[in-house]
């Protein structure tokens, strides 16, 4: 994840605190979406950045997911996500996502 | 799932970008503290 990203999160963090906080991703790729969702939760895996070895522990989701989805208006959803949908590898997307959060609990 | 809850919504060029993920949680409900969207050329 780009480093000025990483430091963007820290401070959005620090100011607004864990609670009632979710992360949200458009990655394009299960390898992309696994890396994102690892910084979050575990800290930079490549040591390079503001979150190395700072495990913020966020609940993170990617906006393919079924379960967000359904929590959206589905007119909107069509206009803004539909296309990328149908092109994105949508199941290794939400499988890279389910391992990074099994790794959570 | 949404009210009420603060998003950073981290999106990517090639994939969705951040105001298409802002858009979507801000209509339900979902306040957006950060929109970052990442580029990887």
């Amino acid at each position: 994840m780009d480093l000025r990203t990483q430091e963007a999160i820290l401070r959005a963090v620090e100011r607004h605190g864990k609670e009632h906080l979710i992360v949200l991703l458009g990655s394009p790729s299960p390898e992309s979406a696994e890396i994102a969702a690892a910084t979050v939760v575990h800290g930079d895996p490549t040591y390079a950045g503001p979150l190395a070895e700072v495990q913020l522990g966020l609940p993170v989701f990617h906006i393919l997911e079924d379960q967000i989805r359904e929590a959206l208006d589905p007119r909107l959803y069509e206009e803004q996500v539909g296309i990328m949908e149908t092109v994105l590898d949508k199941a290794g997307i939400v499988l890279a996502l389910q391992r990074v959060r099994a790794q959570l609990q | 799932m949404f009210n009420g809850k603060k998003v950073i919504a981290i999106g990517e060029r090639d994939g969705i970008a951040s105001p298409a993920i802002a858009a979507c949680v801000q209509a339900a409900g979902a306040e957006v503290i950060l929109s970052a969207t990442e580029c990887f050329v």
